[in-house]
Parts: C-alpha cells; sequence; structure tokens
C-alpha cells in the first residue's frame, strides 16, 4: 500500500537523506556542534533521570509512602509556611513530595524501556518474517499493521488494561502491544531492501540458511533506524503511561508514579498547585531529555 | 492484492483508464476497509469480553438469581462468545448496536450524538497545528541551523515532549483559575473551545513542525530548485511555489495519521475539561461496565480512522500524479 511505504519514509526517525544536496563545510560543522550539543543535554537529563531513580532505590529524603496529615499541603520551601525537610513541599497526605518524584523515576524509566523492548521485539520479529519471506505470511503481517493502526492506541490500551486489571507488568505489556506497529512497518522496509543486496543473494547461492541470512546480514543492517525509533519510543511510552495512570486505569496508585501523582494532585491545584507541577515538570524534563538524544542520534 | 490496473484495456484513452483504475482501486480499498473494520469488531468485543462480567456492575448486591439470569438472557449473555458476538454482528449490519445499560436507550445514537464534539474539537486542532506548523515548519527549513531553526525546532520539541493531560491542568490553572478569562471545563460556547484545542493541538503542532521541517529541507536539496534558483526566482518564491507541494506527501500522510490519533486520543484531554465528546463518553462508559457504548464508540472512532486513511491515499493522487494508485510500494 502505498500509504504505509510513504508513511514510512515520513514517519520513520531515520537519517536524514541529503540526496544531491551539496553540503558546505561550514555547514557542516555547524550540525555536527548541534548534534553534539543534542547528544550533550539529552545524555544528561538522561542520566540524571537514571542516577536519581537509581539512588531512590537505596535512599530518599524520606520515605516515599510516609503520611503524616500534621504537614497536609506544605508549599514548597520559598513559600510562606514551607518546612524544613519538604524542599518541594507535601501532598494531601503529607507525603514528602521531593521523595515521591524521585521514587517515580523508577516507574517510568522501567515502563519505558520494558515496554520497547515488549514491543521492539514482536514487531522485529514480525516485520523481519514478512520482508524476507514476503508472500502470505507478508499479506497476513501487514493486515494486522491496518487493523492496529485503525484503532485508537490510547483507547485499546485503556480496553486491555479495564479487562487486564491495573499493574506496572500489564501496562508494560500492553503499551508493548500498542507499538509494536511502528517497529514492523521500519524493519519490513529495511528488510525488503536488505534482501535485495548482492551479499544476500550471494549468501544464499553458497547455500546459506535462512536463519543465518537474517542473523548475519539482515539484522546487522537494519538495526540502526530501530534503534533511533526505539529511543524515541522510550519517551512516548512514558508519556503513554503518565496518561493512563493519570486516567485511573495504569498503574495502581500503591507504587509511585509521576501520573498517579498527577491524579492525585489535580484534585488539589486550586489549593496547592505544587502538587500537579513537579509531577508534570518531571515527566517533560525525561521525555524531552529523551527526545533530544534520539534527535541527536538520528541525525549523526 | 494482485496488480489489476486497466493497462490490458484495448482500445481505450488514457484518461478513461485512469478513472477506471482508480475505481478499482476504491473498490478494492473499501473492501480492505471492511475487513479491517470487521477485524477491529472481533477485537474489541473480545477485549471487552475478557474484561469480567457486566451483569454484576448491572445489579443491586442483593438481587435475586432469578433476575440475575433474566438479565443475562435479555442481553444474550448466557450465550458462548462466539455465538454473541455472531448476534451482535447481525445486529450491528442493521445499525443496531444495542442498548446502553446506563441510559437505557440506542448505544449507537449516543455515541452519534456525541462525536460532532469530538470532531469539532479534532479540527479546530489540526486547524491550529496547522496554522501554526507550516510557517513555522518552512522557517526552520529556509534559515537551517540558524536562530529561527533553533526557536521554531525548539518549540517542536516541547510540543512533542509535554504530557497533554499535564499542559492542560496548567492551562486552568492559568486562564481558569488565575485569570478568570476561559472555563474549565463543559462545552457550549466558543469559549470553551479555547484551552482544550491548544491542549490537544500541542502535540501534532510538534509533529508538524519537524516533519514540514525535514522535508522542506529534503525539497531544497534537489535539482529544480537549483533550477528555480538559477532562474533568479526570491528564495520566499521557491519555498511557497515550488517547495511547499512537493513537500506535501509526507506531511498530508502525517496530517492524516494525526486526525486519526486526534479522534481517538482527544480521550484524555476530554477527561481533564470534561468535553462531552466520544473519548470522555468511552472513559465513563468503561468505568460503568456500559459495553454496548464502549463497542459502538470503538467502531464508530475506527470507522473514521479508516475513511481518514482513504481519504489521505486518495489526496497523494493529487498531490502528486506521478503516484499510481493501487501500485505496490517498493
Amino acid at each position: 500500500m502505498s500509504n504505509a511505504a510513504v508513511a514510512e519514509s515520513a514517519a520513520g526517525a531515520t537519517a536524514e537523506s541529503a540526496a544531491g544536496a551539496v553540503v558546505s563545510a561550514a555547514r557542516t560543522r555547524r550540525r555536527r556542534r548541534k548534534v553534539g550539543r543534542q547528544l550533550l543535554i539529552g545524555g544528561a537529563l538522561v542520566l540524571l533521570t537514571v542516577l536519581i531513580a537509581a539512588v531512590s532505590l537505596v535512599w530518599t529524603p524520606r520515605p516515599p509512602g510516609e503520611q503524616d496529615l500534621a504537614r497536609s499541603l506544605l508549599p514548597p520551601f520559598w513559600m510562606p509556611g514551607a518546612q524544613a525537610g519538604f524542599p518541594l513541599g507535601t501532598d494531601l497526605n503529607g507525603r514528602d513530595l521531593l521523595s515521591r518524584i524521585m521514587a517515580g523515576a523508577q516507574a517510568s524509566l522501567f515502563v519505558g524501556i520494558a515496554s520497547v523492548v515488549v514491543g521492539g521485539l514482536v514487531g522485529l520479529t514480525l516485520g523481519l518474517l514478512a520482508g524476507y519471506f514476503g508472500g502470505w505470511v507478508e499479506s497476513l503481517v501487514m493486515r494486522l499493521v491496518d487493523v492496529q493502526l485503525s484503532l485508537p492506541g490510547v483507547l485499546l490500551a485503556i480496553a486491555i488494561l479495564a479487562a487486564t486489571g491495573k499493574g506496572l507488568v500489564n501496562v508494560v505489556l500492553v503499551l508493548g502491544f500498542v507499538s509494536w506497529v511502528q517497529y514492523a512497518r521500519i524493519v519490513r522496509g529495511s528488510t525488503l531492501g536488505v534482501r535485495a543486496q548482492e551479499y544476500v543473494l550471494g549468501a544464499r547461492a553458497l547455500g546459506a540458511t535462512h536463519g543465518r541470512i537474517i542473523r548475519r546480514h539482515i539484522l546487522p543492517n537494519i538495526l540502526p533506524p530501530i534503534l533511533v525509533v526505539s529511543t524515541i519510543n522510550v519517551s512516548s511510552n512514558i508519556l503513554a503511561e503518565a496518561a493512563l495512570s493519570y486516567l485511573g486505569v495504569g498503574v495502581p496508585l500503591s507504587t509511585v508514579t509521576w501520573g498517579g501523582m498527577l491524579n492525585e494532585g489535580k484534585t488539589v491545584f486550586e489549593l496547592a498547585w505544587w502538587n500537579a507541577i513537579w509531577p508534570g515538570l518531571a515527566i517533560l524534563l525525561v521525555v524531552f531529555g529523551i527526545n533530544l538524544l534520539g534527535d541527536g542520534l538520528s541525525e549523526r | 492484492m494482485p496488480d489489476r490496473r486497466a493497462g490490458s484495456l484495448p482500445d481505450a484513452s488514457p484518461r478513461t483508464l485512469q478513472y477506471a483504475a482508480m475505481a478499482i482501486y476504491l473498490v478494492q480499498r473499501l473492501w480492505q476497509s471492511v475487513l479491517v473494520l470487521l477485524a477491529v469488531s472481533v477485537l474489541s468485543f473480545v477485549l471487552i469480553f475478557l474484561s469480567g462480567d457486566p451483569v454484576a456492575a448491572l445489579i443491586p448486591l442483593n438481587a435475586r438469581q432469578e433476575d440475575v439470569d433474566n438479565i443475562r438472557r435479555a442481553y444474550n449473555l448466557d450465550q458462548p462468545v462466539a455465538v454473541q458476538y455472531l448476534l451482535f454482528l447481525q445486529k450491528a449490519a442493521t445499525g443496531d448496536m444495542g442498548e446502553s445499560f446506563r441510559f437505557k436507550s440506542d448505544a449507537l445514537s449516543i455515541v452519534l450524538g456525541r462525536l460532532p464534539n469530538t470532531v469539532l474539537l479534532a479540527c479546530t486542532s489540526m486547524l491550529l497545528s496547522m496554522l501554526v506548523s507550516l510557517p513555522l515548519g518552512v522557517l526552520a527549513a529556509t534559515y537551517k541551523g540558524r536562530f529561527p531553526d533553533v526557536l521554531a525546532s525548539s518549540v517542536a520539541l516541547f510540543g512533542i515532549s509535554m504530557p497533554s493531560f499535564w499542559l492542560g491542568v496548567i492551562l486552568i490553572l492559568i486562564f481558569a483559575g488565575g485569570m478568570r478569562v476561559l472555563p474549565a471545563s463543559g462545552s457550549g460556547t466558543w469559549q470553551h473551545l479555547v484551552l482544550p484545542t491548544i491542549t490537544v493541538s500541542a502535540f501534532a503542532t510538534g509533529l508538524l513542525i519537524r516533519l514540514v521541517r525535514r522535508s522542506v529541507a529534503d525539497t531544497l536539496g534537489q535539482m529544480f530548485v537549483t533550477t528555480a534558483r538559477g532562474k533568479g526566482l526570491s528564495e520566499r518564491a521557491i519555498a511557497w511555489g515550488h517547495v511547499l507541494r512537493n513537500s506535501a506527501i509526507p506531511v498530508v500522510t502525517v496530517m492524516g495519521l494525526q486526525f486519526g490519533a486526534l479522534l481517538g486520543g482527544s480521550v484524555v484531554v476530554e477527561t481533564v475539561f470534561a468535553w462531552p465528546g466520544v473519548g470522555w463518553l468511552m472513559i465513563q462508559s468503561i468505568e460503568a461496565r456500559d459495553l454496548p457504548v464502549i463497542r459502538a464508540a470503538v467502531l464508530i472512532l475506527a470507522l473514521f480512522i479508516v475513511l481518514i486513511n482513504l481519504v489521505v491515499d486518495l489526496l497523494y493522487t493529487l498531490l502528486d500524479p506521478r503516484i499510481k494508485l493501487g501500485a505496490r510500494a517498493q
């Protein structure tokens, strides 16, 4: 279908094709510098989040679940009424927001990375099979892609989660299930390209098995665009997890997540806006960092 | 799909051939759309079936077993899932998607009643996205690597990184809470539309700016642009006259996909602003386990998305006559 093909070349975050463009030396330098800056800032933001998540596994200023109604809705440190030891303020139940933001990084990173692994593996496998073998396998996979694409992703996720129940693992599986399509399409497209190359034909003529050709010749050649898409997919899945938890169908409130904090924070934001601001800011910074990193990788 | 372009017809003018090819393509695509919708209906039916016993949510805790059985029978819930599905399909073919458990009236009418609100929000958001992203994208591409590009690209990056519900909450905080100039929820006047529209369009705008930028930059590197420069045309004339049209195809594709995503994905934003669209209806129906309404909403949204994809494919031929309908990719 022309639709799928064009969308692939459009939405696929593959390296920019500078076809026919004569790029001057100054321009190349400028671009390198920009890409370097993107990788640096993006990498720093991501590293910081990973560090915070790691630290929060062993230490947070306060236990993230520690309640004390006597210190309910304390403001952040610069506002009158703030208390030492609670620099970002507290929520309705008197829990320390800084500690909860730190602990929330764990869930976000876990969901983001694990769901990409799940979706990536499923999409990679199906896309490879479709692109390599063609025929009815390809038709079947591409029709599945069509079906998936005409289902609104968030709605699908909500429906499945309503069926399977809340939980970190369920969210991972659902988001993996929703995002396999983009991998399948890109992998199929690049497999089609690689399959026709001389060295693949040569290997086949020498009697290599399908498994060997796929492992040795096709996989290494289609990995770079997949890595770029995976990076950006981590950020979109972090956003999706937050949205689902915000709607109250994602991760149960017993696990600290930024989306869940927002869900609780929105009910009190007329009284204590900081409850809704911090978790959103945390999501924004991480997602921004990952997207910068993805951009840098794709333009390198 | 077999290549059945009308090339083998004898004695036909090229124009006739083109129309014949288009007609065949349309029939094929419509047929495929029906298959996709069927698959969607199976999937949504099974998923909802898996989500547990709806009767439990319908009846008071102390109901007699007899009444429970009656309700089960009335909604065919005592049958195997395959039979339930076929019964559902038979009725759905006549436009009857069952009666809402919650509102005690026709599920399809309820969804269709909410649809204009969702479509309206999707349209205003799409419009705002285009108005912002087209100029910014072209600007970024023509000044690639310089200040306007850095600015537009940063705006785009923020757009796609911002959690939409958070943006919604902040907008409510500022404009409804602090300044009290716009309503925080509900619908009816244009003021109600402003904040949800901005919230929904943020992501699409970011995506489109990046896409327009990349697409225009690619086109600027091609030979006919060099030719146009050689003829002494101004950069602005080249950008708007030559480049935009040639950059339009990937942009139109993603705009189409994005419009579909806006229809389905405004669930979250509709919930934030209590906007009475299909998405909010669906969240409420899931909470109330109102199966007929969930099914009707999923199917209607899927139908829309399939139709939009079809329209996008047809638009290609208008934008670029080199694209032949029905020709296989790659």
